[in-house]
């Protein structure tokens, strides 16, 4: 059974319920749609970006109440007439409330290490639930009832049987524009979050935006069915909207598999239904009254995380393939920036010191890069190159020292002001995507160089621009030799190709200036030579390349100058000829007896 | 606001506070260790609380249920461990610890005149039926996923959570109690007099806390211990039993919880949900001492009781609110601090 196939099939048996499902199972559905609605926005935020909130009952809550208020209040809308008060007009004041909330609670907590968000919430989903108890105006703990059914067409949908096509419209355009999104350049920039901070800003992407996005977007969702609610039960009260319910909504996702939307759909379904009946069968079965199926659901809960962290997901998906992938080779290339003039400085380093407590990592580094030139950085192991490395892309500061980049001062710059000047670089350790596909990984790289963002993806208005940086990533793949099978997951590659992953990836980005952290390492012998031919060619077409690299033939054979480290210090500098003649050289690579 | 009302609240704050200080230093402690953030931790304080004033009232506490319940889930464990390995060396012992310990506690808990037995018999068997629910709580929820993300780790603690508090409400029961104060005499703060047991609670505190920042700062154990947080691979060439720092860690973390639990019953209504809600508090003074320093945990739990007892009198409806809203300005200033892109392990 094909994707398309079972989505469909999904629609279909979603439209025949109100036929054949009682009330009682069409309410069901609808609280199922609705807890999926919140999974879908927990998969974006805690499955694929690595951020998680315990706080999204809160949100929920914060929409149902909006919309409560705002439909029922006479105060608020009277001045406007009738139609202010509609549910529709309500939908957007709670969107922006949520969006607000989001906002305020993700700058405080976004841009700290990710313990902090969920911690956040916590605080934030215990202080809006005392809230909602303690506020007159919002009928404190008794709550607010009176709260008018959705119309559309002239139609109040006020039975289950109505409603249930209203609901699961929504959680499935939810679940359609989340998987547009996660499939587009924002979705690319949105996958690396997860473990892949420090590379993505290297690629010119606002990781801390980004996480505000994904915050931003979950928040929205949780609102959205939180006004459904509030629209079906036509009465709100706080119990729903407690600490554990959002404790919940992340199980859900946990369950159902964090890392794939759909997964959500199945663990919103599993909960549900099993938290029902574990509440009518548990109190019997112990003899009193109590939430025991939260002790059944907490220990659920930890044996999932310990023996199947990736949720029932993968089990569905192994039955359900997806379809397989094309590109598109008819997009129009990336228009490609203007090179430097060869023999232009393109880099200066300037006496440059990095210490690490007591430990001086870089001591007092002088080098140049001109344009159309491949610089060969070497040394023993510890030396300091990928330090080094680090200091000039902005992952590190000098602690003394200056970096020009093409006229520019941009020591203690950030990583993305960097990548704007066209410097682009590869990791020592391999810092892919592992999930996603080489194509996307590569295409990560290119992605100062489109513009479309969240909504222009997650509607897809962005195909055109898409095609073309995919296009993009797929050129690059097939120039470092990995053209055969771009949709195959990163992290399946040998080693040695995914060092050339990175290779392509820092390509897309179109640099002036190539920085390759040890890109031979782990390279079969001929496919050591393809690279050379290859950074051979890319300086033919005018770019510079800084190597730092072990397999010293292959810097000797390729670098125009070849700079030596040692303890953090330069002990030799100049064409590869004479620095390999060198007794200091030829001392701290070989020992003495060279 | 007369000075009475201001020693009474600077009282009780200091009291709540050095309470919730306590368990800062102890979610400090436990997260150092095994970067696990203890959320569960409030429940071991609801448990010393109900498990001293069972005894007291001559019920059997369920504590003793759960902890057989607890062990008996260990020993399987270890038993099914014993056969994949096809070795049965280490299960004898863990079958004898596991299931000889709640035997040998029994005829204490059923044949021992415990209703009407001093405090210094009720306190420390309150304890001994508590605290191994600590390193039980670790072999069972946490140790099978050690070296999972933080992440993971705070989801799995939340869950424990749940489901500790649930089990506290089933073994329980949903009512309120006190525990008799270590003694009934009154000191007076100027006009105000003051319980006695506050004065034990603030003394108790301090000294439990000192002894913990002695043990991990100044002793080999402790230094085993952090060493063992910052690298598993690294301590463990060292010699360093790291296996073990996860469970002396969630044993210390439930003796502070329980003997928390003990300090307080006297002066504060316990119930089987209350010890969340303190937990969380200490958790708020640990984040704003930024989870890693201890003086500054203990200085934010300090805070956070004063804020309480100041928020309590002035606007007691909005008292929980006021005190977990003091995280975002907390956070907001800690992160204007942050510079550079964290990445997360």
């Amino acid at each position: 059974m094909s994707r398309r196939v079972a989505a469909a099939a999904l629609a279909a048996a979603l439209l025949a319920a109100p036929l054949l499902l009682d009330d009682y199972h069409l309410s069901l559905s609808c609280y199922i749609g609705m807890n999926a609605l919140v999974a879908v926005g927990l998969v974006l935020l805690t499955g694929v970006s690595g951020l998680t909130s315990f706080g999204q009952a809160a949100f929920v809550g914060m929409g149902a109440y909006a919309s409560a208020v705002w439909t029922t209040s006479p105060a608020v809308p009277a001045a406007l007439g009738s139609w202010a008060t509609s549910p529709w007009v309500a939908l957007p004041v709670t969107l922006s409330l949520a969006a607000l909330a989001a906002l305020g609670l993700g700058a405080v907590t976004l841009r700290l290490a990710g313990h902090y968000l969920p911690l956040g919430t916590i605080a934030w989903g215990l202080s809006l639930y005392f809230l909602f108890g303690n506020l007159e105006a919002l009928g404190g703990h008794t709550g607010l009832a009176g709260i008018p059914p959705v119309p559309v067409l002239g139609l109040a949908l006020a039975s289950p049987r109505a409603f249930h096509l209203l609901t699961w419209a929504v959680v499935l355009g939810a679940v359609l524009a989340t998987r547009n999104l996660l499939d587009s350049r924002a979705g690319r920039a949105i996958r690396a979050l997860k473990g892949g901070r420090l590379m993505a800003e290297s690629m010119g992407v606002d990781t801390a935006r980004m996480r505000a996005v994904v915050f931003l977007v979950a928040a929205m969702q949780a609102a959205t069915a939180g006004w459904l609610y509030a629209h079906f039960q036509r009465f709100v009260n706080p119990t729903p909207f407690s600490l554990h319910a959002g404790i919940e909504f992340l199980f859900m996702g946990v369950v159902g598999g964090i890392g794939e939307v759909w997964g959500a759909l199945a663990g919103a379904g599993l909960v549900t239904v099993a938290m029902q009946w574990l509440r009518d069968v548990l109190p019997r079965l112990v003899g009193q009254a109590g939430d025991f199926e939260l002790v059944v659901f907490g220990i659920a809960m930890v044996a999932v995380l310990q023996r199947s962290p990736q949720g029932l997901w993968p089990l569905l998906a192994r039955r359900v393939p997806p379809p397989p992938r094309r590109l598109d080779a008819g997009a129009p290339p990336l228009p490609r920036r203007a090179m430097p003039p060869r023999g232009e400085p393109l880099l200066e380093v300037r006496a440059v010191v990095k210490r690490f407590g007591g430990l001086t990592a870089v001591d007092g580094v002088s080098l140049s890069v001109r344009a159309g030139e491949i610089v060969g950085l070497v040394g023993p192991n510890g030396a300091g190159k990928s330090t080094l490395f680090d200091v000039l892309s902005g992952v590190a500061d000098p602690d003394a020292g200056e970096v020009h980049l093409r006229g520019h001062a941009v020591q203690g710059r950030s990583q993305r002001a960097i990548a704007a000047l066209g410097l682009c670089r590869t990791f020592q350790h391999a810092q892919l995507v592992t999930g996603m596909s080489a194509v996307e990984n590569a295409a990560l790289g290119a992605h100062r160089r489109g513009r479309r963002g969240v909504l222009a993806a997650a509607w897809r208005l962005d195909r055109a621009e898409e095609a073309r940086l995919l296009g993009e990533a797929a050129r690059q793949l097939f120039r470092v030799g990995l053209g055969a099978d771009p949709w195959r997951p990163a992290g399946t590659l040998p080693l040695g190709q995914q060092r050339l992953l990175e290779v392509a990836r820092a390509l897309c980005a179109d640099p002036c200036l190539l920085l390759l952290d040890e890109p031979a390492a782990g390279l079969r012998h001929l496919e050591k030579r393809a690279l050379a031919e290859l950074l051979g060619s890319l300086r033919r077409e005018g770019m510079s390349v800084l190597l730092v690299e072990h397999d010293a033939e292959f810097v000797w054979g390729l670098a125009d100058q070849v700079v030596v480290m040692d303890f953090g210090r330069i002990i030799a500098a100049g064409p590869p000829a004479e620095v390999r003649r060198d007794p200091r050289v030829v001392e701290a690579w070989l020992g003495a007896e060279g | 606001m007369s000075l009475d009302v201001a020693l009474w609240l600077g009282q009780d704050g200091l009291v709540n506070g050095a309470i919730y200080a306590l368990l800062a230093l102890s979610l400090v402690l436990v997260f150092s260790v095994t970067r696990v953030i203890f959320v569960a931790q409030g429940e071991f304080v609801a448990l010393g609380g109900l498990t001293l004033a069972a005894l007291q009232a001559g019920r059997t506490p369920g504590t003793f249920w759960l902890l057989c319940a607890a062990h008996g889930a260990v020993a399987l464990r270890d038993g099914a461990a014993a056969l994949r390995a096809g070795s049965a060396r280490g299960f004898g012992r863990s079958l004898l610890f596991h299931l000889g310990y709640p035997a040998l506690l029994a005829p204490v808990l059923w044949l021992a005149p415990l209703r009407s037995a001093p405090a210094w018999v009720q306190i420390p068997l309150t304890l001994a039926l508590v605290v191994p629910l600590g390193p039980a709580t670790w072999r069972l929820a946490f140790e099978p996923i050690a070296g999972a993300s933080v992440l993971t780790l705070l989801i799995v603690s939340v869950a424990v959570h749940l489901a500790l508090v649930n089990l506290g409400l089933l073994s329980f029961g949903a009512e309120g109690v006190r525990t008799r104060p270590l003694s009934e005499a009154r000191l007076s703060l100027g006009s105000v007099a003051v319980p006695a047991q506050a004065a034990w609670v603030v003394l108790f505190s301090a000294g439990l806390m000192a002894a913990l920042w002695f043990l991990s700062r100044r002793t080999l154990a402790g230094k085993a211990l952090r060493a063992a947080a910052m690298n598993r691979v690294g301590a463990r060439l060292s010699g360093i039993p790291v296996a073990l720092a996860g469970r002396w860690s969630f044993a210390l973390a439930a003796l502070v919880g329980a003997a928390s639990g003990v300090l307080i019953s006297p002066i504060t209504t316990l119930y089987y949900d209350t010890g969340f809600l303190i937990g969380l508090k200490g958790f708020v003074g640990a984040v704003i001492g930024g989870l890693a320093s201890y003086p500054a945990a203990a200085a934010g739990a300090l805070l956070v009781g004063l804020f309480e007892a100041g928020a309590s009198f002035w606007a007691s409806a909005w008292k929980e609110i006021i005190v977990f809203g003091l995280v975002v300005p907390v956070l907001l200033w800690r992160s204007v601090a942050a510079r550079h892109v964290v990445e997360e392990d």
